[in-house]
């Protein structure tokens, strides 16, 4: 197992490691806040980073695990390929923006902007998000154990939004939608996968009214 | 982009380590602000019959003449205390008295604040640079804000750096950028508040002022600022007693807390907050956009 402390080794070395890595354990200690840790992989790594980290940490992420055990800062996990990233504290805003693929499960609180524009990839918040998050998500799903803060799924394509507790305003274009025996299977599967501990029946269900953005041709003199 | 960092100390046995504190988060906040640093600082208040300005002066200047002259035309006692470009003076009298005298015999100086507490040094280049040529591991205190600069609004000078006074023992710090200085400005100037410079932030810094002038406590301020200011903003304000934190309903701009029982500190980013004892185990959160924080003694 590998071992860094980035209190003696720097950020540019740990990452050229993690890039020339193909398989094994590495770990991370004194992160400190420090930008960009564990960004840009692409093998089966497993990664665990001990303390709190800033911006982009595990960002671009393809194929490893990464653990921080502690808060993240601006842009956890974003443009997730793959993998997954598990945030053992609070993430800060736009956690998993843009992400393709891959899981990201934030076990405490997630701030504003959560999962926008995500395009794949699966968020699971254990505890509340801020406003505007899923603002023009793609695909993939994000799942709130507890609230949702103003203009969720603003401008949201066809991903899909599951949130169990209180829900502020929705944002143009996002509304409830049915909350059928097969997506409280699929749910019940992907809470499961990520061990967050919930009832995937005491969930609703949101997503696009498909009115924002298909051009409606009676609204053409509008433009 | 910029940097701001404030600490507010529970355990007074750390005061006399305040600017080291400081220093350490400021020189963390480089990336962010690299164009000017500053600082206000909180420490030893004077006597009510007394006041405390903070002095600053482009060129160098005869500070000692200045106090000689100073006490012989006012009949007061004058203290003064150089450091770097700026001059900390307490005098046995009102600021009133202190400012008027100042405009007719020294126009040139510059008041960074006025008080009985604060004092603000501010200056171009980097943080590191900064902190040496002010010494800052000298300077004891209370409470304290810190701002590191990159300049988007108007132009990298001492004078446009923060924080900008916003009244007796008031200051204020901006990450962010209005949209509305501009017409806001205009606004203020015809209400009689002296604005300086076409810094944005210092309009921000004049509309608390002239808030607080009309009889609004500092939180009501700060809500109404809410409604008044249009752009992007974390705030970090200073007062004699303590610190408020306000950052704008998009919360574009970061920040982040973090209290021990030794102190409460925010800065714009963990790693700032890094630098300071006991940080790892302290419990860290971030401020709610469109939400007052205070703390006070």
């Amino acid at each position: 197992m590998a071992e860094f402390d980035l209190n003696s080794d720097s950020v540019r070395d740990l990452n050229q490691f993690l890039h020339d890595t193909s398989t094994g354990k590495s770990t991370v200690t004194n992160p400190g806040g420090r930008h960009c840790i564990a960004c840009g992989i692409d093998a089966p790594l497993q990664v665990s980073v001990e303390g709190h980290v800033g911006y982009y940490c595990a960002g671009m992420n393809k194929t490893a695990d990464i653990t921080i055990t502690g808060n993240a800062g601006p842009g956890v996990a974003e443009n997730l390929m793959s993998g997954s990233v598990r945030v053992r504290g609070n993430a800060s805003q736009y956690a998993g923006a843009s992400g393709h693929g891959g899981t990201l499960i934030i076990e405490g609180d997630a701030s504003a902007r959560c999962g926008i524009s995500m395009k794949g990839v699966d968020i699971v918040v254990a505890g509340n998000v801020g406003h505007m998050s899923a603002f023009m998500a793609q695909t993939g799903r994000l799942v709130v154990c507890g609230d949702a803060g103003d203009f969720l799924g603003d401008s949201i394509y066809e991903a899909q939004i599951y949130v169990r507790g209180k829900v502020g305003d929705l944002g143009a274009d996002c509304i409830e939608k049915e909350m059928t025996a097969e997506h409280v299977k699929e749910l019940a599967g992907l809470l499961a996968s990520t061990g967050v501990d919930a009832v995937a029946g005491e969930f609703r269900r949101y997503g696009s009214a498909r009115k924002l953005y298909n051009f409606d041709i009676d609204h053409a003199d509008d433009y | 982009m910029c940097g701001i960092v404030g600490i507010y100390l529970k355990n007074e046995a750390l005061n006399p380590d305040l600017g080291k504190l400081l220093a350490a988060m400021l020189i963390e906040m480089s990336d962010r602000g690299p164009d000017s640093a500053g600082i206000a600082l909180y420490r030893d208040p004077v006597a009510e019959s007394h006041c405390k300005l903070t002095l600053y002066s482009a060129d160098k200047f005869e500070w000692g003449l200045l106090q000689t002259e100073m006490a012989a035309q006012l009949n007061v006692d004058v203290k003064l205390d150089v450091r770097g470009s700026h001059a900390i003076l307490i005098a046995a009298i009102d600021v009133t008295s202190v400012e008027a005298w100042l405009k007719v015999r020294y126009p040139e100086l510059r008041v960074m604040s006025a008080g009985s507490a604060i004092e603000i040094y501010k200056e171009k280049g980097l943080p590191r640079e900064f902190v040496e040529q002010f010494k800052l591991h000298e300077l004891n205190g209370t409470h304290a804000l810190g701002h590191t600069r990159m300049a988007t609004e108007s132009a990298v000078t001492t004078e446009h750096s923060h924080p900008f006074s916003t009244g007796m023992d008031l200051c204020l710090v901006h990450n962010g950028s209005l949209s509305n200085h501009n017409w806001l400005r205009r606004r203020l100037r015809d209400e009689g508040v002296d604005i300086q410079t076409d810094n944005d932030s210092e309009v921000a810094a004049g509309y608390l002022m002239w808030r607080l002038r009309e009889g609004d406590s500092l939180e009501e301020a700060l809500q109404r600022a809410l409604k008044d200011l249009d752009g992007f903003y974390t705030f970090a304000i200073g007062t004699k007693d303590g610190f408020a934190v306000l950052r704008d309903p998009i919360a574009c701009k970061p920040a982040v807390m973090a209290e021990t029982d030794d102190w409460v500190a925010m800065a714009s980013e963990f790693r700032a907050i890094a630098q300071l004892p006991g940080a790892e185990n302290a419990a860290i959160w971030e401020p709610s956009p469109a939400t007052v924080y205070t703390w006070g003694h």
